[in-house]
């Protein structure tokens, strides 16, 4: 526990956040000078964009990209330190209980079948369709896991574990199945689905993950003081005046907002989630509200510097950015995953 | 005052607690005792409120338990279990701060900040403040638990008394910290606070016990004070052989088990 406090970790993160936000905008296939980001900053804020296509580059593919990482990486960790707080385990994160791959299953389902069910209401709702569909698919995937895992009242991690399996294959076996009936190249690229990319990203799809992340983070401060309490466990956090059951729903709930909405715009990117708490937690402290606000800074942070390399590594292609996470964070997990069977003896194992 | 009416607790079928009726006073240490499954535990916990009764009535100061918000009952109730196992690490500081989680909503007043401190102090764990709770020793732990459960309570409501309700509180302390923790928990007694414990060890509850009662299968076998304990009301609740000494220097009776 060292002594530095709080608001400084947060200012550092903020810039972080900004450096990693401003050399994303950089690099590229494209690469773009500083000063050039300057004064195309300056054109957007005063309303009069110039005419060049760097500029138009830049303001409709590249700030929208970052912008969607920075808001991605945000979400999944905030899911990430939600629901390990919720399972009080440190190796849950949402790729792992179904979240992910049962968003990815519902978006793809509206991705490939959305042009036989045309339907007024479909109109109406327009870019609301997909992350809708995500939402189902991301809530039915992870109550299941919950449901099975969750026996006696007392979640069994190693069941979790092996019914988020079962779960996780079932919708990624859903997802191939549309991928391979679609006509549509996008929808046809498993890539997409499996390892998430972010080059579909425009101020349409940027937006709508923008309210999802900012809303979904400013609900999950309220219940900071809840889960911190749920860390001694359900019944002394009872005791403490905590609606443990309705603790449990509502966060499930903001888990599946936070990541299925991000879901149906870049595919799974999975253990964001699962290393950036573990980070913050090394760093300073388990306290919620920290792993909150800090997992929203560093998740966006990290999330930019995978999909920097994920650009600059092979360019001027580019590689799926879940090939960079998973590179990282599988063995963070696996390095968890260790250290959990040998406290299990002691009884650390059940949630 | 905690009042308690034909109390009836269920597991399906199951009767745990079987119309238990009593009362319990502020300024003395009533302990429950009784053997393993005789319902201890879940009466406390359904007088706590964490337990929904089948039948029976459970009243706060005349106030039945069901009217009272949740945090409203955090405020004047406060429960200590045993250990509670942590996964994560945190701070001391951080751990007593939840007794006052259901007086403050965002942040901690400076009167929550002075309580904990209070209450660090009282406890001799203000040294402790920023260490990892993980690496305390059991005792250490015990205190840490013991100052967030009083932080809870540390101040009077305006409408009623305090509350706090000790489950096995020392079942997983070596001897010395079992002494040195309930010679603190009884000398809170002098704080008119309703105290009440779940003790494992008879010995322990009759050296601490003001009020005893004695369960088993899921009712009151015996209440009072300790006059009421004898040889033969041990065997008929414990099924066991004792015989009751008088310890020349304390005052109190000793049992030893045949």
């Amino acid at each position: 526990m060292k002594k530095i406090p709080f608001h400084s970790y947060y200012i550092a993160l903020g810039l972080l956040l900004l450096i990693s936000l401003i050399v994303s905008a950089r690099v590229g296939a494209v690469p773009i000078e500083y000063d050039r980001i300057l004064l195309f900053v300056r054109h957007a804020f005063s309303g009069k964009p110039g005419p060049s296509i760097e500029e138009q580059l830049f303001l409709q593919i590249r700030l929208p990209r970052v912008l969607l990482c920075a808001l991605t990486g945000a979400s999944l960790s905030v899911a990430g330190a939600l629901m390990q707080a919720l399972f009080r385990n440190p190796i849950v994160e949402p790729g792992l209980v179904g979240t992910s791959s049962g968003a990815s299953l519902g978006a793809a389902f509206v991705f490939v079948m959305g042009k036989s069910l045309s339907g007024a209401w479909l109109d109406a709702l327009g870019p609301f369709v997909l992350p809708l569909a995500a939402f189902a698919g991301g809530g039915l995937a992870t109550w299941l896991v919950y449901r099975l895992s969750n026996v006696y009242g007392k979640v069994n991690v190693n069941t979790l574990l092996l019914a988020g399996i079962a779960v996780n294959a079932l919708a990624a076996g859903g997802t191939g199945f549309f991928s391979y009936i679609a006509r549509d190249p996008q929808a046809r690229s498993i890539v997409f689905w499996n390892l998430g990319t972010l080059s579909g990203a425009d101020w349409t799809n940027t937006g709508i993950v923008a309210f999802s992340t900012l809303t979904g983070i400013g609900l999950s401060l309220r219940y900071s003081r809840a889960l911190n309490a749920l860390l001694l466990g359900e019944t002394e956090a009872g005791y403490l005046g905590v609606n443990t059951r309705r603790l449990k729903t509502r966060i499930l709930l903001l888990n599946t907002f936070l990541v299925a909405v991000a879901t149906s715009v870049v595919g799974v990117i999975s253990f964001v989630g699962l290393i950036v708490p573990h980070i913050l937690r090394l760093l300073k402290s388990s306290d919620n509200r920290w792993l909150i606000i800090g997992s929203a800074l560093l998740g966006a942070v990290l999330l930019n510097i995978a999909d920097m390399l994920a650009r600059v590594i092979v360019a001027p292609s580019e590689f799926p950015i879940g090939v960079i996470t998973a590179f990282a964070g599988a063995p963070v997990f696996l390095f968890l995953l260790i250290r959990a069977g040998r406290q299990q003896q002691k009884g650390g194992f059940y949630a | 005052m905690l009042s308690i009416e034909h109390l009836v607790c269920r597991i399906g079928e199951r009767t745990i607690v079987d119309g238990i009726s009593i009362s319990f006073v502020p300024g003395q240490l009533h302990v429950i005792v009784g053997p393993n499954g005789s319902g201890k535990s879940t009466f406390l916990k359904a007088f706590s409120g964490e337990w929904t009764p089948a039948a029976g009535h459970v009243t706060y100061d005349g106030i039945g338990l069901g009217r009272f918000e949740r945090v409203d009952l955090a405020r004047r109730r406060s429960v200590m279990t045993q250990l509670p196992e942590l996964h994560f690490p945190l701070s001391v500081d951080e751990i007593v701060m939840m007794g006052r989680y259901p007086h403050f909503s965002f942040r901690p007043s400076a009167r929550d900040k002075a309580i904990c401190e209070e209450v660090k102090g009282l406890l001799s764990i203000d040294g402790l403040g920023e260490r990892d709770y993980l690496t305390l020793s059991g005792g250490e732990r015990q205190r840490v638990q013991f100052a967030r459960a009083l932080a809870q309570i540390w101040e009077a409501p305006p409408d009623g008394g305090r509350y706090l309700f000790l489950d096995e509180p020392v079942s997983s302390l070596d001897i010395h910290y079992q002494h040195q923790f309930l010679r603190l928990a009884r000398s809170l007694v002098k704080e008119n606070i309703v105290l009440i414990a779940v003790l494992h060890d008879l010995n322990l509850a009759l050296q601490y016990a003001d009020r005893i009662v004695f369960m088993q299968q899921g009712r009151v076998m015996a209440e009072g004070t300790l006059d009421i304990v004898t040889g033969g009301l041990i065997r008929e609740v414990f099924d066991i052989e004792a015989r009751l000494l008088d310890d020349p220097e304390g005052g109190r009776p000793v049992i030893v088990f045949a």
